[in-house]
């Protein structure tokens, strides 16, 4: 498309100097979208106002409070993993995020497998929760640790399980293949709007959002930093810029499981091939759709996170094992059976 | 410091005994965890110190005095128009509320007894402090079981009610209205129709949070069978309030008492129970009672009666020798002042009997066994105020 000729490495910077800035840009767009606005609106008040027209600066101002504010280690803190835990956490997220595809060959990393490499990353984000509540000398923060660590554990397992769904209907690992086939597939031999997997997969889909609520941490299923159990959970004694890497990672993790729900469930950067849209305009295009879609689907996670009651650790567990993996594994049969049939 | 106490700790011995072969050879250490004095479950600063073995509390024990000031002492070098000021912050949600038992034991000392129109509009603060207290909790309940929005919700809508009781007052929090022999101003023109309007508002509120909460499964899941309170038991500690009426206790001091001291016999209105006595009914006797308050206030309205706010009482009141008990229902629950009086300018005591002591010195044996999430969907459903325990 554009007439550069880079080498391997400048490539790659380029990639992910661009891809760092989607992924910010667009969890600072969620978090004044929906943090800051949508949540005011449905608690019936106005939320920032002041800085920026509309508040739309407020964002910056947190940031600048948070830079600003001194790095307090507890006494008995092991230093070094508390110190450490906040940027594992937000690895996860990047490495999640090298692999969605936003276009025919935009992203950052190619990877033939990469729906099963986004699967894996994601669950790193456990082990730095865990050094956070355990590095932290803290009981609250321990309780949280090994709350988040069940959970996430959990809810793991009906995620995966969700995805091989699709898997088997799109026939590969490959998140560019899966994007291809919603685009050109069709639904009982009609190809106007291609064949997003919700549609065949919608079971897998309400599961899909269900474990990414869990993973994500968010309520109903917030028990690990349920503030007013445990006051903050795990993050309880981070300030400063670590929190800061906290909260960047919630929301971006936030966007990049979104990102990841929209291209298997909702047809990715995809245009249905029958809408006759070229190969080249969709590097301009598929950007933006993904960026829809994406931002779309965590307004469902802020959606419910400010609407329902918290769950109790054990209904949680229950929910997942005796409900959610049971009917990820049907709907693996199912799918399996029909693929097999037609 | 806990009563010996029947099934629950039977039921837990036998656990243990149970649990003993394990134990032996998976010893795990227990851990005290200490929530509070600053702890935002406990709106305020009660500690509870709960000795956890994994999730599961094996013993809690509330501590509280950290915010006592020692109102009861204040109270014996103040005059009687004076100590108004100090028992509204005692219980700062329904403050209104709070003066009146003090307010009705000094008029029973004196032997005077206020005019009609002033015990209407005493009824009629009291109720909607009861409104705004109430009002306030069922938001917050959602709170500490983790949705956030209907606290916002309550704020909203509780804002309406103290508007009405400012504009008659002045004062939002802390009206300090209550005279002895009768009340210090009148109602505002044009507050009659406002305040109805009002209660429509909050009757509208109910029917948000009925949906919100009660209509939720996973509120349901949280509250139903936790925290279950016998009736026997909640007699034994003393619980008052709906903390009462949720465990099947028919008992209402605006019913059963303090006949013709306030304006609650020529009115009608239904007290209601619940059979079940945990966390779920707690919620759902005082959602309830914000209902029936709110119809009282109607009812006050509609049957407002003419004449003097104001008996006949000296200008330096001096109160005869003697002593006095007076409780009302409170927001919180049964609320009384015990007032002596040597025949001087201020009293010689005042025993300040307030709910939330009661409620709180519960959770001993009500926490034994739950889970950390629960405690504070008990103490939460318990519903204390913590001014109403340290005093």
């Amino acid at each position: 498309m554009l007439a550069l000729h880079l080498a391997y490495w400048q490539e790659t910077i380029l990639r992910l100097v661009i891809g760092l800035a989607a992924l910010l840009g667009l969890t600072g767009a969620v978090v004044y979208l929906y943090l800051f606005k949508f949540v005011s609106f449905m608690q019936s008040r106005l939320g920032p106002m002041e800085a920026g027209p509309y508040g739309s600066l407020q964002l910056l101002a947190e940031v600048g409070k948070w830079l600003q504010k001194e790095d307090v280690f507890t006494e008995r803190a092991d230093r070094f993993v508390f110190a450490a835990s906040p940027f594992v956490v937000i690895l996860s997220t990047f490495l999640l995020f090298v692999v969605v595809p936003a276009g025919p060959t935009d992203e950052v990393a190619h990877m033939s497998n990469s729906l099963l490499y986004a699967l894996a990353v994601s669950a790193i984000s456990v082990i730095g929760i865990l050094m956070a509540g355990w590095a932290s000398a803290n009981k609250y923060a321990l309780l949280g640790g090994l709350r988040a660590a069940g959970q996430l554990v959990a809810y793991e397992l009906p995620m995966v399980l969700a995805v091989i769904g699709v898997v088997i209907s799109a026939g590969s690992l490959n998140l560019q293949h899966i994007v291809a086939a919603q685009s050109t597939g069709h639904v009982f031999g009609w190809s106007g709007i291609g064949n997003p997997y919700i549609l065949t997969q919608f079971t897998g889909f309400l599961i899909f959002l269900i474990a990414m609520q869990a993973e994500l941490t968010q309520t109903p299923f917030d028990m690990p930093v349920a503030e007013s159990e445990l006051v903050a959970g795990y993050m309880v004694e981070y300030t400063g810029i670590r929190f800061l890497v906290y909260f960047i990672a919630e929301f971006a993790t936030a966007i990049g499981f979104s990102a990841i729900a929209a291209t298997l469930f909702l047809g990715g950067w995809g245009l249905p091939a029958s809408w006759g849209i070229g190969h080249e305009a969709m590097h301009v295009v598929g950007p933006i759709v993904i960026s829809a879609k994406t931002v779309l689907l965590t307004g469902v996670v802020f959606w419910v996170r400010f609407s329902f009651p918290r769950f109790r650790e054990d209904q949680l567990q229950r929910l997942a094992w005796k409900f959610l993996i049971p009917l990820a594994l049907g709907n693996i049969v199912v799918t399996a059976c029909l693929k097999v049939a037609f | 410091m806990t009563a010996v106490t029947d099934r629950q700790k039977l039921s837990y011995i036998a656990q243990q005994a149970a649990d003993a072969r394990i134990n032996v050879e998976l010893e795990t250490e227990g851990m005290t965890l200490n929530l509070g004095p600053q702890h935002p479950a406990t709106h305020g600063t009660l500690r509870i110190v709960a000795r956890l073995d994994g999730e599961q509390v094996v013993s809690a024990d509330p501590v509280m005095g950290y915010m006592h000031r020692g109102y009861e002492k204040l109270a014996e070098v103040r005059t009687y128009a004076q100590i108004t000021t100090l028992v509204n912050r005692i219980d700062w949600l329904g403050s209104f509320a709070n003066e009146v038992p003090f307010i009705l034991a000094a008029e029973r000392l004196m032997g005077v007894e206020a005019p009609p129109r002033a015990k209407w509009i005493r009824t009629l603060l009291f109720e909607m402090a009861r409104v705004a207290n109430i009002g306030l909790f069922l938001g917050e309940m959602g709170l500490q079981v983790g949705a956030v929005t209907p606290a916002f919700y309550a704020f909203r809508d509780r804002e309406f009610v103290l508007n009405q009781i400012e504009a008659v007052t002045g004062g939002r929090f802390h009206p300090n209205f209550d005279r002895i022999g009768g009340i210090k101003d009148d109602l505002p023109k044009g507050w009659i129709e406002e305040t109805k309007a009002v209660m429509v508002k909050m009757r509208d509120f109910c029917d948000e949070m009925e949906d919100l909460l009660l209509g939720s499964e996973i509120f349901a899941a949280r509250c139903r069978g936790i925290g279950v309170i016998p009736p026997d038991v909640a007699l034994q500690y003393g619980l008052s309030g709906a903390n009462l009426r949720a465990s099947g206790i028919d008992w209402d001091l605006r019913r059963d008492g303090n006949h013709g001291l306030l304006a609650y016999d020529e009115l009608d209105f239904k007290v209601w129970t619940h059979p079940d006595g945990d966390s779920f009914a707690r919620f759902w006797v005082r959602l309830q009672e914000v209902r029936e308050a709110t119809k009282l206030v109607d009812q006050l309205c509609d049957g407002m009666p003419s004449g003097s706010i104001q008996a006949k009482v000296p200008r330096i009141i001096k109160v005869p020798a003697g002593e006095a008990f007076v409780s009302t229902e409170n927001p919180l629950g049964e609320m009384g002042y015990y007032v002596i009086s040597t025949g001087d300018l201020v009293p010689f005591r005042v025993k300040i009997r307030s709910a939330s002591f009661n409620n709180v010195s519960i959770t001993p044996w009500l926490l034994r066994g739950v889970y950390v999430p629960d405690i504070i969907t008990i103490l939460g459903s318990l519903y204390f105020i913590l001014g109403d325990i340290d005093r």
